[in-house]
């Protein structure tokens, strides 16, 4: 229908500011085109044949045909063209992380599903504060003790994150449930495709220390299947594996899958034509990834498919 | 003589299956029931003894006047005649020239009562077929306007005034009152009086999709209303504001609208003229709640700290704080005060950043921050004050007081 053809459809991204939950964000973006999407002018009003009375000569009442406008059909009558949209949330972010953000509108949120099953990586920005602890990890937290800081030294903080690094990819290698000792393994091993292709738990593929000024320092982390708070955690145990202690102050995802900060729309941005162009931008790295990632898993289906087709078609 | 039993019979029929269902749902509040509607007389539905008789005669003159005049009938006439088991076949009508003689009512009488009714399967002559009218009926009892618009004069007026009937009809009775009203009698003598006070032919449609209800109001009580005002020293001008931007002003009594100007001139301790001032930019004062003004009030004096006469002064400057949300009052001057440290008279020489958004404020100021131009007390310099850092649009703000591109800004912004 024309009216289904005014909405737009694909999967964007965009800049979840900290201190708003995630369902708010996806209901303000809903909001905004919907009004938009509503203010766009309608189509003229159908017309219909009525038999209205008039004066006929000699003073008497007769029917006569006129078209006059359906008003069923119009505006004030109906009400707004669209009163939902079906918008859905890709990864989520909970309510003190902020960053990108992935919604999917109408279609594209079948493609919510392929990317989910893609299992990319998400790589964070998490910014910490040694000499604190508190209950929930993050800064603003009740406090449960305070330690020094002055020993710590960047090598030491480097060491900690090779050796977390190092357990995890143990993990990574577990979890992904490959024969090791394939030559296919090792081609995946050399393109850096390894990662589980099914449920499992928090898994920490790099990390790297970007900034470091005791107290404060902060690090990028690649990640897999994480929660936000399990990254706070981690950045609470680095406090403790370096003697001290340390709270995170912020979470920042800058990258999901193939999302980045830049695709990212901020708040000022969120607009009809912005989402239009963003998915439009979005849509061919979208769908590359989705049949490089699946494609050998579905491709496999449509090859029986076409194969049984050819073979019908043929007899 | 045919014609008119067939008519009667269908009509027993379609009275017995609805008639059941009649009474229960004219009470129910949201749906529409249309049996009230004087105007649907050929088109009839159902309804009450008045119509039924309007629609028989109708049938039976097959002259579609849109007219109603009620007359008096028994209802038991209908039941009384025997009634066939299938209603006669429904039969489109076709555009008729000739004009038909008036029949004295009487005569019909006389004549209704001779002749027996007939069989729906009986033969009747070309032009007795032409003259009956077969419109399917209007549903008896809808949750919308779009089932009635069409047939009903006052509803397409109103539709052409610019009234949101998909609005209207989601309230509670409002549907209801409006099916009963007619235009010219009911909703003119209304709408004159609107204008008389002062509100724009233009706005007339919004007020009454915002204020159906003022349809029902008697139209004395409605002057003494405005009398009052009047005799409290307001404008004709500012009457015509406060009721446009308060539709339901109005609907309240006289004592009402004088305990509310009393209860604002004693809370707020402001002179007569300032109070009467603040509620003419601000008239939803006076039809809101007066609870969650007085909590907010207590809010700003006791949580806040404000003094009485800093109090005064913000809400002379800024009504809208009277209405705003407690919780976001307190999170917006928390981070104001403590993390800004911006002391209490400037933020009572600029009430406008309590009305603004707490997002707005933090982005900007951290930009601020980040820049190192944050500073915000007047004797020292490159200060740059509230106002302009809420009110102004984002390239100004970028390009004038943070002296940076907006390219910037959002850059920064995603590294919050």
């Amino acid at each position: 229908m024309a009216a289904a053809a005014a909405v737009p459809a694909g999967l964007f991204a965009v800049y979840k500011p900290a201190g708003v939950a995630w369902g708010r964000v996806r209901a303000a973006v809903e909001t905004r085109l919907l009004s938009e999407l509503n203010a766009a002018p309608r189509r003229a009003l159908p017309q219909h044949v009525r038999f209205l009375p008039t004066q006929g000569d000699g003073g008497a009442t007769e029917l006569v045909p006129t078209m006059v406008p359906v008003l069923a059909e119009h505006p004030l009558v109906r009400g707004p063209q669209f009163r939902r949209l079906k918008i859905g949330a890709g990864h989520r972010l909970d309510v003190k992380a902020s960053g990108v953000f992935v919604l999917g509108i109408s279609h594209g949120n079948k493609l919510l599903t392929d990317l989910y099953n893609c299992h990319l990586s998400k790589v964070y920005t998490v910014g910490g504060l040694f000499g604190k602890a508190t209950d929930d990890f993050s800064d603003t937290g009740k406090l449960v003790e305070k330690t020094t800081f002055d020993h710590i030294t960047r090598e030491k903080l480097e060491q900690i994150l090779a050796v977390i690094q190092g357990t995890n990819h143990k993990a990574l290698l577990m979890h992904s449930n490959i024969d090791m000792k394939t030559q296919e393994a090792y081609e995946l091993a050399v393109r850096g495709l390894i990662r589980p292709m099914g449920k499992s738990p928090p898994i920490i593929t790099a990390v790297r220390c970007l900034q470091f000024a005791p107290p404060e320092f902060q690090l990028e982390i690649h990640c897999l299947h994480e929660t936000q708070q399990y990254l706070r955690k981690i950045v609470h145990e680095i406090g403790l594996e370096l003697k001290s202690s340390a709270v995170c102050t912020q979470v920042r995802r800058t990258r999901d899958g193939v999302f980045t900060l830049d695709d990212a729309l901020l708040r000022s941005q969120w607009n009809l034509q912005n989402i239009r162009s963003a998915i439009w931008s979005c849509q061919l790295k979208v769908q590359a990834e989705i049949e490089r990632t699946l494609g050998h898993q579905d491709g496999s289906n449509l090859h029986q498919q076409d194969v049984e087709m050819a073979h019908a078609a043929d007899s | 003589m045919a014609l008119g039993a067939r008519q009667v019979s269908r009509w027993c029929c379609l009275l017995k299956t609805s008639r059941a269902a009649e009474f229960p749902r004219r009470l129910r509040s949201c749906s529409i029931t249309a049996h009230a509607c004087r105007e649907f007389a050929p088109l009839a539905l159902l309804p009450s003894k008045k119509n039924v008789l309007l629609w028989r005669l109708q049938a039976y003159r097959h002259v579609s006047v849109l007219s109603c005049s009620p007359p008096d009938s028994a209802k038991d006439e209908f039941f009384s005649s025997p009634e066939s088991n299938l209603p006669s076949p429904v039969e489109q009508e076709q555009a008729k020239a000739k004009p038909l003689p008036d029949l004295n009512a009487k005569i019909l009488y006389e004549d209704w009562d001779d002749v027996p009714p007939s069989s729906a399967l009986e033969e009747i002559s070309e032009e007795e077929a032409v003259q009956i009218i077969a419109e399917p009926l209007l549903p008896l009892q809808s949750s919308t306007f779009r089932d009635y618009v069409d047939h009903s004069e006052t509803l397409a007026k109103l539709v052409h005034l610019g009234v949101d009937l998909s609005q209207v009809e989601k309230r509670q009775k409002a549907g209801q009152l409006l099916l009963t009203l007619d235009f010219e009698k009911d909703i003119k003598k209304i709408l004159l009086f609107l204008k008389d006070v002062g509100v724009e032919d233009n706005q007339l449609g919004t007020f009454l999709t915002k204020n159906p209800y003022i349809l029902a109001e008697d139209l004395e009580a409605l002057e003494t209303r405005v009398a009052y005002l009047k005799s409290k020293k307001f404008g004709k001008a500012e009457i015509a504001q406060m009721v446009s931007r308060a539709p339901y002003l109005l609907l309240f009594s006289v004592e009402r609208l004088d305990n509310r100007l009393g209860f604002f001139k004693n809370e707020l301790g402001l002179s007569v003229k300032k109070t009467k001032d603040l509620v003419i930019r601000l008239p939803r004062l006076l039809t809101g709640k007066l609870e969650p003004a007085k909590e907010n009030l207590q809010v700003c004096q006791v949580e806040l700290g404000f003094q009485r006469n800093e109090i005064q002064e913000i809400v002379f400057k800024t009504p809208k704080i009277l209405t705003a949300s407690r919780k976001k009052l307190k999170q917006t001057f928390d981070y104001l005060h403590n993390i800004m440290g911006i002391p209490h008279h400037m933020l009572t020489r600029f009430p406008q950043v309590f009305n603004s958004r707490l997002f707005r404020i933090k982005e900007r100021h951290m930009f601020l921050t980040f820049l190192g131009r944050a500073q915000y007390d007047p004797a020292q310099p490159s200060y740059i004050s509230l106002d302009q850092l809420v009110s102004l649009p984002d390239e100004v703000f970028c390009t004038e007081i943070a002296k940076a591109s907006i390219q910037d800004f959002e850059k920064f912004l995603k590294t919050l």
